[in-house]
Parts: C-alpha cells; sequence; structure tokens
C-alpha cells in the first residue's frame, strides 16, 4: 500500500477527502486537461475526475503507487519530476499540479518552470517551512523539525529543499510567475483569513497551495 | 549432441493444420481480396483461422483482439488441438479473467506466416499444391496488423475495444496503434518495443543458421523430400528459450542439479536439469511449430522498426492518437528491457497521448507475460475497466458485472 510519499498525516473533510487536496481540486476548472506530477496513489486524480471531470494524467516516481493508480483505471507512468517533464511538448495540459511534492524535488525552480511550459496554469502546494511550530523545534529544542505533515527524520527524508510560504513567493517573483490565487491551512485544515497579511500566513500557515500562471 | 528422441519421424499434423486447423473458425479471402505485403507483392488467396471467446455485443462494441506471439497461436484460451495443453493465456482470458469474456468478445487470430491455419510457409501454394516453403513471400508486423484488419471487415467489426499482446504480440499491438488509431480505442502492449534490438536480431540469426544447418532442411523443402529439420528447430528453440528467462529464474528453478543421477556421468549425456528441460523444450517445439515459419515469423519481428516508418520519429507513429495506452513492462526481462518500454512512453507523451506505464517486479524475465503474475492481472483489468468506463460499456448488454 502505498501512501503520499512525502506527507503523512493531513486533515480530512467530512467526506473523507484530504482537505488539501479539495482545495487544489477547487483550484482546477470543470473539464480540463490536468497533469498531477507526483501523484502517490492517485487520491487526487481520482478526486478531480470525480468532482471536476478532468481528463486527468499522473507521473509518479514510487513503482508502488504507479501499479496501484493504473490497477485503479488511472492513467498514470512511472517518472521523476526533475528528469522526465522535459519530455512533455509545451502547452500539452491546462493544468500541472505539484501536490506536496516541490519539496522533494532536485531542482524545485526547473521543475516550476517546466510546468508552466507544460501546462497553461499550474497549482503548487506545500507544507510551510517557515510555520510557528517549525520554528520553535529549531529555536528551541534545537533539532530539525518534526510535524504531522513533516513527519521524517533529518537522515530519512524524502524532502530534500524545503521552503516557507516567502520564499516560495520570491521564487515566482524570480521566474516571472504570475500568483492568481493563495490559500494557507492551518493546522486544523482550515483556511486562514483571506486578508491577513503574508507575514500571518507565513507564520501561522501550515501548508499553502498556489495557483499560477505564465506572465502575461 | 541432441537426444535420439529429436530424429523420431514427425507426425503429419503441422502441414495438414497449417491448411485445416482444427478448431478454429476460418475467414477465406479469395482473388478479390488480396493482401497487399510490405515486400511489394500480394498474397492471395489466403486465409486466417482464428478463435473467438465471448459474445459480440448489439453494437459491435465489446471486441477485444489478442494477438499471439512468436511461437503463440490461436489456441489462447481453449486445450490446445496439437499439444492436448490448456491454452497459452487462460490465466488472461476467459470468463472472470482481467480480460472478461463475460464482458469482451475475444478473437484470437493465428498471424500471417504461421502454422496453425493462417497462410503462411507451410500452407499449400494455390499454383503448385505444394507446400510454399521458401516460396513464400517474406512478411512484417504491419503485413500480420493488415491481415488481422481484414479479418475484422470480415467480422463487420469497426472499431476494437482494446488490442492486447505481449512481445511479438505487443509489436502488432503498437501496429495497430500507429496504423489504425481511429480504430482502436485502447491498446496493452506489453514486454515489447518499437523496433527490434541488434542483441534480438543476433539472437534470431543464431537460431535461423540452426535451422538452415540442418541438413534435413534441403533449403526450406523438406515437406517435399519428405524429411525433417527437427534437430535444427529444437536448437533454435532451445537457444531462443534462454532468452525468454532470467538468470535468477533459470537458477531458482534448476541451479546446478543432476537429472536422475548422483554424479557426473564424464559423458555429453544431459547430466544437468537444465540440459534436460531444455532438451525437452526444444522436442515439444517441434512437434507443433514449423521450421520455415519459425524463419519468417522471426524475420518479421527483425523488421519492425516503428520510427523508420515515420522518418525516424517514434512520436509521429502516434501523433494525435485517440488510443489509451497502457504499457507494461517487467523488471527481470532482458529482452525486451523496460527502457524499450520507456522509449514507447516518451513517444506517447510527446504526442499528449493518454498513457499508463507500469514496470513490474518479477524474476521470472520476458516469460513472465505468460505467466502468473498478479500484479499484471490487477493492472490488465484495472486499465480495461477505466477505458470500459470511458466506452460507456459498462451498461452494455453483457455487462452483469458492473
Amino acid at each position: 500500500m502505498s501512501s503520499n510519499l512525502t506527507v503523512a498525516h493531513i486533515e480530512r473533510n467530512a467526506s473523507g477527502a484530504r482537505v488539501d487536496l479539495v482545495l487544489v481540486a477547487d483550484m482546477v476548472e470543470r473539464g480540463a486537461k490536468v497533469l498531477d506530477v507526483g501523484c502517490g496513489d492517485g487520491e487526487l486524480l481520482r478526486l478531480l475526475g470525480e468532482t471536476r471531470d478532468v481528463d486527468g494524467r499522473g507521473i509518479e516516481l514510487s513503482r508502488e503507487g504507479v501499479n496501484e493508480c493504473v490497477a485503479k483505471g488511472l492513467a498514470v507512468i512511472q517518472g521523476d519530476a526533475d528528469t522526465d517533464l522535459a519530455d512533455y511538448p509545451d502547452d500539452a495540459f491546462d493544468y500541472v499540479i505539484l501536490s506536496q511534492t516541490l519539496q522533494a524535488t532536485r531542482h524545485p525552480r526547473v521543475v516550476l518552470e517546466h510546468m508552466l511550459r507544460i501546462g497553461r496554469r499550474a497549482v503548487v502546494s506545500f507544507p510551510n517551512f517557515g510555520h510557528w511550530q517549525v520554528r520553535l523545534q529549531l529555536l528551541f529544542a534545537g533539532h530539525m523539525p518534526q510535524t504531522d505533515i513533516l513527519p521524517y527524520s533529518w537522515y530519512d527524508t524524502p524532502n530534500i529543499h524545503h521552503c516557507t510560504i516567502k520564499d516560495f513567493r520570491q521564487l515566482c517573483e524570480a521566474t516571472g510567475v504570475k500568483m492568481e490565487k493563495a490559500v494557507a491551512l492551518n493546522a486544523w485544515g482550515s483556511p486562514l483569513r483571506l486578508n491577513a497579511p503574508w507575514w500571518f500566513w507565513n507564520l501561522f500557515g501550515e501548508q499553502a497551495v498556489f495557483l499560477l500562471s505564465r506572465q502575461d | 549432441m541432441v537426444e535420439a528422441n529429436l530424429t523420431s519421424p514427425r507426425e503429419a499434423d503441422v502441414p495438414r493444420e497449417a491448411d485445416h486447423p482444427r478448431d478454429s473458425a476460418i475467414a477465406y479471402f479469395g482473388a478479390d481480396k488480396p493482401l497487399k505485403l510490405d515486400a511489394g507483392v500480394s498474397l492471395s488467396p489466403f486465409q486466417i483461422a482464428y478463435k473467438t471467446y465471448g459474445t459480440l455485443n448489439a453494437d459491435r462494441s465489446n471486441a477485444v483482439l489478442v494477438c499471439h506471439a512468436l511461437t503463440g497461436d490461436q489456441h489462447v484460451a481453449n486445450v490446445h488441438p496439437v499439444t492436448k495443453k490448456s491454452g497459452w493465456w487462460e490465466t488472461m482470458v476467459g470468463p472472470g479473467k482481467p480480460i472478461d469474456t463475460d464482458r469482451y468478445f475475444v478473437i484470437c487470430p493465428n498471424v500471417v506466416g504461421g502454422c496453425m491455419g493462417t497462410t503462411g510457409p507451410a500452407s499449400a501454394n494455390p499454383a503448385t499444391g505444394k507446400p510454399w516453403g521458401l516460396e513464400f513471400p517474406v512478411i512484417t508486423i504491419r503485413d500480420m496488423v493488415r491481415a488481422q484488419a481484414m479479418l475484422l471487415d470480415h467480422l463487420g467489426i469497426e472499431t476494437l475495444f482494446a488490442v492486447v499482446g505481449g512481445s511479438m504480440g505487443g509489436m502488432q499491438v503498437l501496429q495497430w496503434a500507429a496504423s489504425y488509431p481511429q480504430r482502436v480505442f485502447s491498446v496493452l502492449p506489453i514486454a515489447c518495443a518499437t523496433r527490434h534490438s541488434a542483441q534480438n536480431i543476433a539472437f534470431h540469426e543464431v537460431g535461423r543458421q540452426a535451422i538452415m544447418a540442418d541438413p534435413e532442411w534441403r533449403g526450406g523443402r523438406y515437406f517435399l523430400e519428405g524429411t525433417d529439420p527437427r534437430r535444427g528447430l529444437a536448437v533454435a528453440r532451445m537457444g531462443a528459450h534462454i532468452t525468454y528467462l532470467s538468470d535468477a529464474a533459470l537458477h531458482r528453478k534448476f541451479g546446478r542439479k543432476f537429472q536422475d543421477r548422483e554424479n557426473p556421468s564424464f559423458s555429453f549425456d544431459a547430466d544437468f536439469e537444465v540440459e534436460s528441460y531444455l532438451r525437452h523444450q526444444g522436442s515439444s517445439f517441434v512437434d507443433r511449430f514449423d521450421a520455415n515459419s519459425y524463419l519468417y515469423l522471426t524475420r518479421a519481428m527483425d523488421y519492425f522498426d516503428l520510427a523508420a516508418d515515420c522518418d525516424g520519429v517514434l512520436a509521429n507513429a502516434f501523433k494525435g492518437t485517440p488510443t489509451r495506452f497502457c504499457v507494461i513492462s517487467f523488471t527481470s526481462d532482458w529482452l525486451f528491457p523496460t527502457a524499450e518500454s520507456r522509449a514507447i512512453v516518451h513517444a506517447l507523451n510527446a504526442s499528449s497521448a493518454r498513457v499508463s506505464f507500469a514496470e513490474i517486479v518479477t524474476d521470472k524475465g520476458h516469460d513472465a507475460f505468460l505467466l502468473e503474475e498478479p500484479e499484471l492481472f490487477g493492472i490488465v483489468r484495472g486499465f480495461l475497466d477505466g477505458a470500459r468506463k470511458a466506452r460507456g460499456l459498462v451498461s452494455s448488454s453483457l455487462g452483469g458485472k458492473s
């Protein structure tokens, strides 16, 4: 049984769907053509198919995840976000999604650039390393943070490029990416106030979801 | 030397089977329906021997074509009329199986160039009334597929729900997707490649030379001269059979164990179990297969190169394809390694095709696609279920177990 490789425990809503995935799905137009990069066991693709009627494809690094997806009837291939996105032609998809996978890529900036080359829009969600719990663990306990959504020890984590909400905004600016929408979730899986300042999100958002598009 | 039992006179089974196959349906294509071959000539008249399982639904949308491998035939899920053994893919095709004959109408034809009832070198040449032998034109994978398309026309089936096959069957599957994208809703190419590698051609050449080196082969005229190149064909089979297995699987199965003895005999008897096994594989193969057919079919595989048909760009073979693909490979398959399947997937991605790709962990080598591999069954079943929903076959008259 494969679960999402990078994040272990995330809140679920009343119908049992992961709240972060519901947020991602809400950012996708109905009937769109979608590529889910790092699709795990296919939960998001399944959700997108059921609730948004999308034409979904996936790439997943783990063989178990892929085989599980294919056996569910999902169009998923075994592949690596860092190397295999280059094979996709321009404008092949309406949306390219990177759900809880950014921090596990070797070259996040290159991956982000490919996403917005392959797709008109990109949706990126990631655990916020600027969350207060993370900051406090490093500051007072003096060890690499471990939380519900970042459960790994430093020596066996697949997450090699952690970033904060602030860091990610800076990456978007540096690469000329337009931020169309952003949502941050607190530790209980509820969205933070929309009109809250960025520093507030960066401190109290446990994870964030961004809808991005190419700069006109 | 090969054991003496390989020299026993053959029964007249193969030539008879080649013209009058038992327990098979036959589609006959007369002078008005020639098969145009890549070699530049036409084959006419010719016939296709095939088997069907299950029932074609009212709107003729549930047909699944199963393409057999080099030494396979149409008897995919029934007792083989020559060997009396069960069908070669009974684990995959049948009621309640992944390719479920309660849902799908399964068609499996013998390929052109084969020896089980579809016209091939062992069939009678209508011009002479004698077996074709090497007078038979060289055929290609594309010729096989063209003939299969004629069979579907003959059966009144416009589109296939799926085309499925492994190894040489997988090559036919890919050719189907490239030649007739509008006629195939989904395809499952398993343990195959878009071209035969130099190593694979080399292995085939060794097999062909083994046949041709048998003095009984007589330049392919053995039927006319009353001889039988059993030894050559058996050696070809033995060599090929090694390539279908993995080192690990051979070692697990046989190791260095002796056959019916405690100590080496200090002779060239089959001391080792693995030798005895290979000799058995060789000798049982020649009872059901024609040596010339083996030459023609290995040649067809050698010539296969899908990209070459598209100016060397594989992606062009699938440009704008509406077909759903499920590519499957096996970790220990060194004849058609995963890298070959990955090349197919890359080309399909470049064409924005809807593709799934799974690599299955097994130590059973190339033959894994024919064996008990639960993960393979799960993937085939899941992929077909997904395609069935997309095709709107769920509430068909046959879909009793949706």
